[in-house]
């Protein structure tokens, strides 16, 4: 009996259009233990825990729940087999309660009427095992709660569904030093009651604290497994291993560095206090940190979209103050956004109208759609060649094209306008690993011709890799800065704060 | 950006959006109060003023105690005006002043509005098609037919069916009585039940509902039931006020926007899952103020309508400011 595995995953296999998300993957967890799975960014892990969560199919391979199959084709039927899955993107509903959310669609009635008492009774008892530092009240309204309280919500409703397997997704991304605490003791009570955690995470520090056994995902397979927790070093070497010789560009030469373009001093606004730093031309300056570090808050505010409030901004020496994308344009920075297909892609137009769209807008008035100030239907053909852009035809939709080649086509538009600061935010995601190279290239050919190029990325591995120079931020503000060459725990410690704590400690 | 959010910033304390419906109320009284004191026709205090005011907007407030329910479930419902011109007609040539027909009557139009609820919202939720095109379909197409078939005033209510509009306890007429029960049942459904609780997180959000298990078609369907029940009676009601029933009256009366008014100057927003009854009912009344706040100074009816426009915009425009925040 013992023997069973709760969850066991045998031969997995799962592709996209253009992608191989999963080869032969197989995976299993024990009762009552936490199995970390770790893995960069993209390598798979979400994939896998949707398909066993029954929001994808797998093209092949089978699910056993407890030695028996299963096919779940909704979240729900596997909700129902036992197995909750806590996203990095909450499922709350904001307008409601505590009490009702832990509850949602599954309200206790009474007489044809809920049973509020007996929502918040239970409520209670499930956010008693947080301890009474953190007490939150049942009929508190969830937009009313901080991140972290509504993480622990979350957990919460997991433990109420008496879940025999439960997911978390990167869950202490929000969460600061006492908080996490909270949540591991938590999941030690969880998993001497005998519920298994599968543990996404990218810090060591917590697989090393929490977990029983260890299965590193690279590249859509197993790259190891450990039945023992190995030391850190050893799990980011599995995790990392690729021949960073070919895959990333030669870094930026000091020939190639030019003057600074663009300069914030003080910069802030609600979600970012203090920001200092420079970018130059002919340089890559990668900008890591965890999520909600602030990262994108920076692009935003650079790009006029969710302005400064306060501190300064200089580009070329003068002073500048965007309080909307268009001053921002105006004056040549382009931003090419993390979610393509939600900001920045007119998916049902052709891919030369995806190009022009910009150089469009800032045409006169009386312009026509093929010529403009910045460029022409020609001009624009020239760009896409010159990035590399594959699609069948330029008058194809945009849709059609694969990740990489969008991304390229992005990169044409903003070229036309001759940009001298370029922001990419994401700029490999959902990309495929082959074409996530002729990316890391395209940015290094457009620092080489003058353009300072500010690279936001949540995949370390690819910031160390292809930034000339690192800025980390944590919690809004700037946390360090390092040049090419630190390591991932540098950059790690950083942005979590821990070395910080631990200079507080000694 | 969805992989690097926004860092939401702590937020604390009284959150006045929520309550603002009621202040409104408050300052549409004080406003209503200060001009007949100022202008000195205090004749316009009296409870029997009252008792009127609130009168006359009887089938504009039970018409917008269904659309709440269609806004809840982040619907719409465009059909009601017509829905109403229909209920009604259907009313006056059913009974046809015979007070032996008036419960077949009534059985018809409560049948003839949970048909038109059960289509709307069988196109919203299993065909997709978008609320407002779906509902805006519905309405020309009962207006087309009705208008095929009537083109004045026909049949006639009989006086014992005019008690439901024209009856009263003392002052109170039945029908105020009526619309505030309604209001009252409305709000238990809502705060109460399982349906009441799927209608907040369907329209809070449909795929989280979906994922934890709600059939949410359904209960889309459900609000659209009630919603179109609701316009159904509000037509009965109008019948019996107007002893007859025409093909027009639904339009004429604007039922359709100033019901989605009312219901947004009370605090539902129109993306769903947020507000509730006694805000739409204070929107019912605050509209009725303004009227009344009109004849006590006399001003142009055109007038009156800009200022309406001018509420409804400034409403909303406060509400979005004041529940922009970052969602985490």
């Amino acid at each position: 009996m013992s023997d069973t595995p709760v969850i066991e995953m045998r031969n997995i296999s799962k592709s996209f259009p253009g992608v191989r998300a999963l080869h032969d993957v197989s995976f299993s967890c024990a009762r009552g233990e936490v199995h970390a799975l770790v893995g960069e960014n993209g390598a798979g892990k979400s994939t896998l825990i949707k398909i066993l969560s029954g929001v994808y199919n797998p093209d092949s391979g089978t699910v056993l729940i407890d030695g028996k199959e299963q096919h779940f084709r909704h979240p729900q039927e596997s909700l129902l087999a036992g197995i909750s899955v806590i996203y990095q993107e909450f499922s709350l509903l904001p307008e409601r309660t505590v009490a009702q959310n832990l509850f949602l669609g599954r309200e206790p009635v009474r007489g044809g009427v809920i049973d509020g008492r007996a929502m918040e009774d239970e409520t209670r008892r499930v956010l008693g095992l947080f301890g009474a530092r953190h007490h939150i009240e049942p009929d508190t309204t969830v937009a009313d709660l901080d991140v972290a309280s509504q993480q622990l919500v979350e957990i919460a409703k997991a433990i109420s569904l008496s879940s025999k397997v439960i997911v978390m997704d990167e869950p202490t991304a929000a969460l600061n030093e006492s908080e996490c605490e909270v949540l591991f003791s938590l999941i030690d009570q969880l998993r001497a009651g005998g519920t298994t955690i599968i543990y996404i995470t990218h810090r060591m520090r917590e697989v090393t604290r929490l977990a029983n056994r260890v299965t590193v995902i690279k590249d859509g397979e197993v790259a190891a497994r450990f039945d023992h927790v190995p030391d850190p070093e050893t799990i980011v070497r599995t995790m990392v291993g690729r021949d960073i010789a070919d895959y990333y560009p030669p870094p930026g030469t000091p020939q190639e560095r030019g003057n600074v373009v663009l300069g914030v001093r003080g910069g802030g606004n609600a979600f970012l206090r203090n920001i200092d730093f420079e970018l130059r031309a002919g340089e890559i300056t990668g900008f890591a940190g965890l999520q909600g570090a602030g990262r994108s808050a920076l692009a935003m505010a650079l790009f006029g979209a969710v302005p400064f409030t306060s501190g300064t901004v200089t580009l070329d020496g003068k002073g500048v103050r965007f309080t909307h994308p268009r001053d921002a344009i105006r004056a040549g920075i382009g931003v090419l956004p993390g979610d393509r297909k939600a900001e920045g892609l007119l998916l049902m137009q052709s891919v030369r109208d995806n190009g022009m769209v910009t150089a469009r807008s800032f045409a006169s008035f009386l312009a026509s759609h093929r010529t403009n100030a910045h460029t022409d239907l020609a001009g624009m053909d020239k760009l896409f060649d010159r990035m590399e852009v594959r699609a069948p035809s330029y008058e194809q939709e945009m849709r059609v094209l694969s990740g990489g080649n969008q991304q390229k086509a992005i990169v044409a538009r903003w070229l036309a306008l001759k940009p001298k600061v370029l922001i990419f935010i994401e700029p490999t995601r959902g990309i495929d690993v082959n074409a996530k190279a002729g990316i890391y290239h395209l940015m290094r050919d457009l620092a080489r011709s003058g353009a300072a190029v500010m690279m936001i990325s949540s995949d370390l591995p690819e910031i160390l890799g292809a930034a000339d120079r690192i800025v980390v931020m944590r919690e809004g503000r700037i946390a360090g800065e390092f040049p090419r060459g630190a390591t991932e725990a540098d950059i790690m410690l950083s942005a979590t704060g821990e070395k910080h704590l631990a200079g507080e400690a000694a | 950006m969805t992989d690097t959010t926004l860092p939401a910033p702590r937020r604390s304390g009284f959150r006045f959006d929520r309550y603002a419906s009621g202040f409104l109320l408050l300052a549409s009284i004080v406003l209503y109060v200060g001009l007949v004191v100022v202008s000195g026709q205090t004749k316009y205090l009296s409870v029997d003023n009252l008792v009127s005011i609130l009168g006359r907007s009887i089938t504009l407030g039970i018409t917008a105690i269904g659309q709440t329910f269609a806004i809840l479930v982040a619907s719409i419902d465009l059909s009601v005006a017509s829905l109403i011109s229909a209920s009604a007609v259907v009313t006056s040539v059913v009974m046809n002043g015979e007070p032996s027909m008036m419960l077949p009557a009534i059985l018809a139009v409560l049948a003839l509005g949970a048909v038109v609820g059960l289509i709307n919202g069988l196109v919203i939720s299993k065909l997709e098609v978008n609320p407002l095109i779906a509902t805006l379909g519905m309405s020309l197409i009962i207006q087309g037919v009705l208008s095929a078939f009537y083109n004045n005033f026909a049949g006639k209510v009989p006086v014992e069916f005019q008690i439901f509009a024209y009856g009263s306890v003392g002052i109170v007429p039945y029908s105020l009585i009526f619309m505030f029960v309604l209001a009252g049942l409305a709000w238990f459904v809502l705060r109460f039940t399982r349906f009441g609780s799927d209608i907040y997180s369907v329209g809070g959000n449909k795929d989280a509902a979906r994922n934890a298990g709600i059939k949410t078609s359904g209960v889309i369907i459900g609000a659209h039931v009630v919603c179109s029940l609701c316009a159904a009676i509000a037509g009965l009601y109008l019948a019996s006020r107007l002893r007859s029933g025409a093909p027009w009256i639904g339009a004429e009366g604007v039922y359709d926007l100033e019901s989605i008014a009312v219901v947004v100057i009370g605090g539902t927003i129109l993306a769903g899952g947020r507000g509730g009854i006694w805000g739409t009912m204070a929107g019912v009344i605050i509209f009725s103020l303004i009227d009344s706040i009109f004849n006590v100074i006399g001003m142009d009816a055109f007038v009156k309508q800009v200022v309406r426009g001018i509420i409804i915009v400034a409403a909303v425009a406060f509400y979005a400011v004041r529940s922009k925040r970052p969602v985490s």
